[in-house]
């Protein structure tokens, strides 16, 4: 039988060797010729910038490295915050396209086809200027709930003053999502053995609500808050939700969630009637067919474009750079402007994006996995 | 034939609008419409609508207008008590938010003025910006008086891309027309030939500059992306992990560090002295970019392409090149167009990031305009005017993809 390979010649390996070599070389010689230095020593030195919003402890006297890391964390912010929301958002529109009202699914096909269609940096600049140059300033903040304030310096909320009872509170809140983890295993285990339905989930409910709660009360019930006050110019106290980080976390989520919601309803879409048809002659109820049968089922054709639309939403977060807010592309941005070191800082730039794009993809991979037919195809 | 890869579905599926039908069999008209479950909304793109015609309800006789839009209402929008209180909603949202629109676009709005202290203290828009400015958002910083000849390369562009989607065009001089064009165009836009003075392309900016990223970046990364979906299959393991490294390597980085790349490090590849226009090197950026991006969706395609038509091609003593050329890329591009479509479609978009490494591309008129201190208020007007052009290239290129797969009949209804 004839090799469907080819035989390709071999002079474009040794070409391709050859112009790396002297791409290396040119490289090393202007690096030379503009005094910059190579190697990732800079990462020790201090940065002297600011960073404007920091996840962790910052300042400019700080090393690069921590400069760097701060980036991330915010990076990261916005992805995590995001995927989630969005992911809601998305759902919520998905479903809505396919409602037999009229009107919502109206509605839902022009926000998903407006917003589609409009380039994600276009969205991030038209809601930061609609923050810092349509809102009022400090001194007219609006103020639509008492203690909270918007102006064109971003959300101001406040914070609770933190206690021993809000640490207890957050402990008891991890053992009550473990415990409703393990009531739903002896759940589903009773049911299989015994076809016995326990109601897991106001129970669930009830724990991780209910017990915090408790604690709280018990605690003396602490609401104790630091609430933002003006001064002077501008506000002290409480928490801020600075106008770049909403700008960008708005425009990426509203966006990201209408490409969620075309995947949504492709996926409902997908599943076959006769599905549905025989959970219902089965005597399940509509609520059991759609939680056991079609769900799942939707959800195989669901994931793995979904985890593209993660994967874009943390990769369109580096955008941030244009509206000011210091992701990782706009540290590494600021420190390849102050050392001149661009092979370096875009190289940290992707290996990180190419980290948590594969940790994303692995994660939904391992999803998909679980949730894929077992021992078919 | 061949399924279609499933990730096409979501752009392609419009919603069914017949009305949804019980679902029982036994009694199929008499009962009366369920509450809203997502079941139900399933079932109206399965049941034929035929099963309701055939069988016309005893008040059906010649119904009135007006009975008709009340039973229509009913229907769609008053059929449970859920549903009453979601339209309801829906109405007070539309209320609360039309009128005002209306007035602020089109009743308050200020058309036409020179001076912008008197759209400061107008009710509505200021379209006497985009009045004032539409020349610069359109042309940004490219001479004056010679914006005729973008204009001019834009239209001619713009009659050959629709000609070019027209099916029954698509004849020998097509081939023949797409480089004559896209010469005439480089030398409207270039000029230095023919008595045009010189434009360099420092000086290009505005959509026509938005659509030549957009067109080359096209025109360049197809051809690219095929040769790297075929590698990513080659059974020589060089071959295949370059491409798989390439494609992996690119999709996991954002656009933003390509072209940071491409404007920043690049310039330290060249030997002393020699300059790339800046322009070209986002372009190749673009380019490298969305090549790994459309690989992913040519291997979707070839990887639809049954085994037995390679086995076939094989029998026939077809080499690698006619095998592929004349068997398998033809079957799989097809099948690979409504993911090209959509990779096409967020590539046009993403041109408007060129603006973070300083090209005037259409966003970055838009924005510049606001930087007039005279204007500075006026911002929902710019970016609404350019989002409105992103918007019908981007609807008009989604909804072609639609009508060019019925017509190609890629989406060949499944039993």
């Amino acid at each position: 039988m004839r090799a469907s390979a080819p035989s390709l010649p071999r002079w474009p390996s040794s070409a391709g060797i050859l112009l790396v070599a002297y791409l290396v070389s040119n490289t090393l010689a202007n690096l030379e010729t503009r005094n910059i230095a190579t190697g990732f020593g800079f990462l020790q030195r201090e940065a002297g910038f600011g960073i404007s919003e920091s996840a962790i402890p910052y300042n400019p006297a700080n090393t690069y490295f921590r400069a760097l890391a701060v980036g991330v964390f915010n990076t990261l912010k916005v992805a995590v915050v995001g995927i989630i929301l969005a992911t809601f958002i998305g759902i919520l529109a998905g479903v809505a396209r396919l409602s037999r009202n009229w009107l919502v699914a109206r509605l839902a096909t022009c926000y998903v086809e407006g917003l589609r269609n409009i380039p994600v940096l276009l969205q991030l600049f038209f809601w930061y200027a609609l923050i810092t140059e349509g809102l009022p300033g400090p001194r007219q903040a609006l103020n639509p709930l008492p203690g909270i304030f918007l102006s064109a310096r971003g959300l101001k909320l406040p914070e609770p003053v933190w206690q021993t009872t809000h640490a207890v509170m957050l402990v008891v809140f991890l053992v009550a999502i473990a415990v409703a983890w393990a009531i739903g295993r002896w759940a589903k285990l009773r049911q299989d053995r015994s076809g016995q339905v326990f109601p897991t989930l106001p129970v669930s409910l009830g724990l991780i609500i209910g017990l915090p709660f408790l604690v709280w009360l018990l605690g003396g019930a602490p609401m104790a808050l630091d609430v933002p006050a003006l001064q002077g110019f501008n506000f002290v106290g409480g928490v801020t939700i600075t106008p770049e980080f909403t700008a960008l976390l708005v425009g990426l989520v509203l966006y990201t969630a209408t490409f969620i919601a075309e995947i949504v309803r492709g996926g409902i879409l997908a599943v076959a009637h006769g599905q549905t048809e025989a959970g219902l002659a089965l005597g399940l109820s509509r609520g059991q067919v759609l939680r056991l049968v079609t769900l799942p089922q939707a959800m195989r054709v669901i994931i793995p474009p979904l985890t593209s639309q993660y994967l874009n939403l943390t990769k369109n977060s580096s955008l941030a750079v244009a509206i000011g807010f210091p992701d990782l592309v706009s540290v590494a941005n600021t420190a390849i402007n102050q050392t001149g070191q661009a092979v370096e800082g875009v190289a940290i730039i992707m290996a990180v994006y190419l980290t948590v794009s594969l940790s994303i993809s692995t994660f939904m991979n391992w999803y998909n996995r679980r949730i894929a037919v077992k021992g078919g195809r | 034939m061949s399924e279609r890869p499933k990730d096409d579905r979501p752009r392609n599926d419009t919603p069914p609008e017949q009305p949804a039908q019980p679902m029982s069999g036994d009694q199929p008209q008499q009962e009366p419409p369920f509450e809203e479950t997502p079941d139900e909304i399933f079932a109206r793109e399965e049941e034929p609508v035929e099963a309701i015609a055939a069988q016309p309800s005893p008040q059906q006789q010649a119904p009135g207008l007006l009975r008709v839009l009340t039973g229509w209402a009913r229907e769609n929008l008053f059929s449970s008590a859920g549903n009453t209180l979601l339209t309801l909603l829906c109405l007070w949202l539309l209320w609360v938010a039309v009128p005002p629109f209306v007035q602020w676009a089109f009743t308050g709005a200020i058309w036409s003025t020179a001076d912008p202290a008197l759209c400061r203290t107008a009710e509505g828009a200021c379209w006497a910006f985009i009045h004032d400015k539409y020349r610069f958002i359109f042309f940004g910083l490219y001479p004056y008086t010679e914006q005729w000849r973008p204009v001019l390369a834009m239209a001619l562009f713009i009659v050959l891309i629709a000609i070019s989607c027209y099916p029954p065009f698509w004849r020998w001089w097509l081939a023949l027309a797409w480089p004559l064009v896209l010469i005439s165009c480089a030398v409207l836009m270039w000029g230095g030939v023919l008595g045009l003075t010189f434009v360099p392309t420092d000086a290009w900016g505005g959509l026509p500059l938005t659509l030549i990223l957009a067109a080359v970046g096209m025109i360049g990364s197809f051809p690219m992306a095929i040769l790297l979906a075929l590698g990513r299959r080659s059974e020589l393991p060089a071959i295949r992990a370059v491409c798989v490294g390439f494609i992996e390597f690119v999709r996991g980085v954002p656009l933003i560090s390509v072209l940071f790349m491409a404007s920043v490090m690049f310039p330290l590849f060249l030997p002393e002295g020699v300059t790339v226009n800046k322009l070209l090197r986002a372009q190749v950026g673009i380019i490298l970019f969305t090549a790994a991006y459309l690989a992913e969706a040519v291997r979707g395609g070839l990887q639809a392409v049954p085994r037995g038509q390679y086995e076939a091609a094989d029998a026939l003593g077809l080499g690698y090149w006619q095998k592929t050329g004349l068997i398998v890329l033809p079957q799989a591009l097809k099948v690979a167009i409504p993911p090209l479509v959509n990779q096409f479609i967020s590539m046009f978009k993403d041109t408007s990031l060129v603006i973070i490494i300083g090209l005037f591309d259409l966003l970055t008129t838009a924005k510049t305009a606001l930087a007039d201190p005279q204007w500075r208020p006026f911002f929902i007007e710019s970016y609404a005017f350019v989002a409105l052009i992103y918007w019908s290239f981007c609807f008009f290129m989604s909804r072609y993809s639609l009508f060019i797969e019925r017509r190609l009949a890629v989406g060949h209804k499944r039993a």
